[in-house]
């Protein structure tokens, strides 16, 4: 491990410019530019249609041939004014934070302890555990989300909040686990050791020495966990059963969406508004995400 | 030091123990995940042999869940479906994701801006995205039948979701835009991993673009292809979120997922024990990525010249 290491570091520290300067512009152009556009447009399209959708007044929603659809002329707040006062989503977006951050809090914590065990107590069977853990992140939640329901549903949490509480865990424990045992590995076994001899214990080891260095690791785990706990819906979908307890992603699809005619100013509101706290907390943080991303690939 | 230090309490001595320690430290995790997770998928298996109903523990019938579900047509196309979208969804991914990272990596002026905005895909949640996709593919008021009506390609709508090859190939679409910002950043990180020396004498020996491509970047990637992808097809071969949100499964059955499949009997539906089934078929498709992935690991290893 350490070999690759200084490997990585010396390819990094690289400072070698590369041979595009070789390309003349025009090349670039067709090469490079033209088809950057071209995927960035694509990719980013789909948010633009839900935002202009969301301000569009209903006689311009569907009405093409007289109106752009690509603008829209004279703006409305109505369909977020109606999806935030006359509709439970304000509640949603409250039951999503709370969840999030809950399952996100605990997730972190455990993982704290699992992933500092696995990497540096280094009890017997510590390898296979690490393991186990990585094993745990590839079970995906669409097969056990029948038996959770049946298990949630046992302990008396069906159609609550502890419902999501403590199921999230489940995909958040093995990726932020792994995720951190990185981090730890990355940090010197001397700083360890020498606290040690000056009589710490392992728990003001962790606390003093481990935790400040891991930082960075531990928002990277924390904002991913945060975005997967928002973004997840299969569980969410089948654990709440009453609107008052349901997450965002659901609100919108179960209560939004009625009948044959569809509100489809509120319903881009409600996918925009659902969007824009991760969105944010991502644009602060995209160095951490992106890390995490590839931390956990890499690893 | 004299004779007269106390010998550690037995408390103190516990804590010293690095397997007693190591259990402690681990218990939390484990706990959650034995309850959670390890149960849950034993208790699948289990259901998946019962005839278990909401509201009413089921009786063991052996595999006649099984059986039932291999004389269902619906199944199978669940399976042909599931199989179909992994496959062509995976391979677009990786074509157009190797190839914005490949762009990417170049020298341009606001990289990081453009790597940051092109995230946004991943990051938002998939079921709003989706939602947004199923306005883009309205029957009636798609934005792209009549962008390609004004552009004189088509006559009338596409009717992207009624028809059933239209649904598969729009679904597909959907996942193959939300699934590109990960293969291509996480590639991108490979990518910078490559040193620049190598392709610069690779060129003064003479190689093309492509060879330099061919021989250098593509070996060097090699395992970071493997272990990205393996999280891909994981992804999508559960892919559930989509599929529910821009079909429910139709029309007729058509598009269905065996996850959603999955869904549709065990929850709506009641009959959890053919739900648990459904799920339990995809385990070993699963399993068959996981080895992948870890074979794929090992080789790197070796490749870096590191040790096991």
């Amino acid at each position: 491990m350490s070999i690759s290491e200084q490997t990585n570091t010396q390819t990094l520290t690289d400072d070698a410019q590369g041979m595009s300067y070789l390309n003349r512009l025009p090349r670039r152009i067709v090469v490079l530019y033209l088809p950057l556009a071209v995927f960035i447009i694509v990719l980013l399209f789909p948010f633009y249609w839900m935002a202009i959708t969301a301000v569009k007044p209903n006689s311009q929603l569907t009405d093409y041939n007289n109106y752009s659809p690509f603008w829209v002329v004279g703006p409305t707040l109505d369909h977020i004014k109606y999806l935030l006062f006359e509709t439970s989503y304000p509640g949603w977006l409250w039951n999503t934070l709370v969840v999030s951050v809950c399952a996100t809090v605990l997730s972190l914590a455990a993982s704290v302890f699992a992933a500092y065990a696995i990497e540096r107590i280094r009890f017997k069977g510590s390898r296979s555990v690490g393991l186990l853990i990585f094993l745990a992140y590839l079970v995906p939640p669409s097969i056990l989300f029948i038996p959770l329901a049946v298990i949630v549903f046992k302990f008396g949490i069906y159609d609550s909040k502890l419902a999501l509480i403590f199921t999230y865990p489940t995909f958040l424990i093995p990726f932020c686990t792994w995720l951190l045992m990185g981090y730890f590995r990355s940090i010197p076994f001397e700083l360890e050791e020498s606290a040690l001899v000056d009589g710490a214990s392992r728990w003001q080891i962790l606390v003093r020495v481990i935790l400040p260095l891991a930082v960075p690791g531990l928002i990277s785990a924390g904002i991913f966990a945060f975005t997967l706990s928002w973004n997840e819906f299969i569980y969410a979908l089948t654990f709440i059963q009453s609107s008052e307890n349901k997450t965002v992603p659901v609100g919108v699809l179960t209560e939004l969406v009625r009948g044959d005619v569809f509100e489809w100013g509120s319903l881009m509101a409600g996918a925009l508004f659902g969007s824009l706290p991760v969105v944010i907390l991502y644009s602060f943080f995209v160095d951490y995400y992106v890390s995490s991303m590839t931390g956990a690939v890499k690893e | 030091m004299t004779a007269t230090t106390k010998p550690p309490s037995a408390l103190v001595a516990l804590t010293r123990n690095n397997t007693f320690l190591g259990f402690m430290f681990l218990l939390p995790a484990a706990v959650f995940l034995l309850c959670f997770l390890t149960y849950p998928l034993g208790l699948g298996v289990w259901l998946g042999f019962t005839d278990a109903k909401i509201g009413r523990d089921g009786v063991f019938i052996g595999l006649d869940n099984y059986k039932a579900l291999a004389s269902d047509s619906v199944f199978w196309m669940a399976v042909y479906n599931t199989v179909l979208y992994t496959f062509i969804a995976s391979v677009l991914k990786f074509g157009l994701g190797l190839w914005l990272a490949l762009i990417l990596n170049e020298n341009l002026p606001f990289k990081s801006f453009f790597r940051a905005i092109i995230l946004l895909p991943w990051v938002v949640p998939t079921v709003l995205s989706a939602l947004a996709f199923w306005w883009i593919y309205d029957a009636q008021f798609s934005i792209l039948s009549w962008s390609l009506i004004k552009l004189g390609l088509i006559d009338t709508p596409i009717n992207f979701l009624g028809d059933p090859n239209n649904a598969r190939a729009s679904v597909i679409a959907a996942n193959v835009w939300r699934g590109i910002p990960f293969v291509a950043i996480s590639l991108l990180a490979g990518l910078q991993t490559i040193p620049q020396s190598l392709h610069e004498a690779a060129s003064l020996d003479g190689a093309t673009g492509w060879q330099r491509f061919r021989f250098i970047t593509l070996p060097m990637l090699t395992p970071i292809i493997a272990v990205v992808m393996t999280f891909s097809v994981l992804f999508t071969f559960t892919d559930f979120q989509l599929i529910y949100v821009l079909t429910k499964g139709g029309p007729v059955n058509a598009t269905h997922l065996m996850a959603t499949l999955s869904f549709q009997r065990g929850i709506p539906g009641g009959q959890l024990g053919e739900g648990a089934a459904i799920a339990v078929a995809m385990i070993p498709f699963l399993l068959a990525s996981i080895l992948f992935s870890f074979f794929g690991l090992q080789r790197r290893k070796w490749q870096q010249g590191g040790q096991d």
